[in-house]
């Protein structure tokens, strides 16, 4: 009964914030407290954030990526969660193929590595980020493997 | 009994194999398990040790990424010759399940000269231990040259 009512004021809560429907991650199941997904246009990607972090108390910055769709530009994907109420937050924002995003850093410790990572492998560049470089691959290394267009066989200099 | 040094130098040191420990992923837990009490590698003369100072045998177990590569050869140069190498695993022969990634090397003969292949995903103990039996037989062919094994000397055993 709880969880019900923690979901609808939730629901309520993100309706009246910013005027957008959070969806399920099931369109066959009903809603989840467990699992909201909410898109956001990027310039109120921080903006979410910072409302999910203290309005919300998401304090649990599980994981970001990002998802290539090609001519389409890129979505980067988060999940945030509060760990107490059981809420799981998946925000997600569709950036151009300039593939710019706003970095989550100021709000979020966790989002220093992920940020890095995500810029690691798919050359999203975060502003803000306060330190962004290379985080699992050689500092010298050329593209970003996880975009669509990277070819498998791009040569990469000899071992050193 | 007469025998010439060379002899005597390759028994010296085909019995006292010493692996530098060099573990990258699954296949180091099969490698632990071989050096451990129940496979028991002691009983060759190896001791597994933990600088390749004194090491002479460098066995690459695990998936060796590009990153990876250049400390792996600083490591084998850091050993002293007579030094050999175990390719242990599919990965470090030949990528393995990963070769069609951007990040494997597609066999660490790519980065170290290897002298036997241990083929497995991940090999078992038993496969190890033959691989080092295989080895001992090379080192025991050894030169100064630097050949290493006489001629088919590494074909399978007739069944």
């Amino acid at each position: 009964m709880t969880a019900t009512v923690a979901l609808e004021t939730t629901l309520a809560r993100i309706r009246e914030s910013f005027g957008v429907e959070p969806a399920g991650e099931d369109p066959k199941r009903p809603l989840d407290i467990m699992h909201l997904v909410v898109s956001v246009p990027a310039e109120r990607w921080v903006e979410f954030a910072r409302f999910a972090r203290d309005a919300l108390g998401c304090l649990y910055f599980c994981h970001l990526t990002a998802v290539d769709w090609k001519a389409e530009g890129f979505e980067v994907v988060c999940r945030v969660g509060n760990l107490e109420t059981g809420l799981g937050l998946t925000m997600k924002t569709r950036i151009g193929p300039t593939a710019a995003c706003p970095s989550l850093t100021g709000l979020y410790r966790g989002a220093l590595w992920m940020e890095r990572e995500c810029y690691d492998l798919f050359g999203i560049r975060f502003e803000g980020h306060p330190e962004l470089r290379r985080i699992l691959l050689p500092q010298d290394w050329e593209g970003h493997p996880l975009r669509k267009d990277y070819a498998v066989d791009t040569p990469h200099p000899p071992y050193r | 009994m007469v025998s010439s040094t060379d002899k005597i130098f390759n028994w010296a040191r085909k019995s006292s194999i010493w692996p530098v420990t060099f573990g990258l992923a699954c296949c180091a837990i099969e490698m632990m398990a071989t050096f451990a009490s129940r496979f028991d590698v002691e009983r060759f003369g190896m001791v597994p040790w933990a600088s390749p100072r004194h090491a002479d045998l460098m066995i690459v177990s695990g998936t060796v990424t590009i990153k990876m590569a250049p400390m792996l050869k600083r490591i084998y140069e850091q050993m002293p010759d007579p030094k050999w190498c175990i390719s242990m695993g599919s990965c470090a022969n030949s990528g393995g399940p990963f070769r069609h990634g951007y990040h494997v090397v597609k066999g660490v003969d790519r980065v170290v000269p290897v002298d036997v292949y241990v083929p497995g995903c991940p090999p078992t103990p038993e496969s190890l231990m033959f691989g080092i039996l295989k080895l001992q037989e090379k080192v025991a062919e050894f030169q100064k040259t630097g050949k290493r094994s006489a001629p088919g000397l590494l074909t399978p055993d007739p069944a």
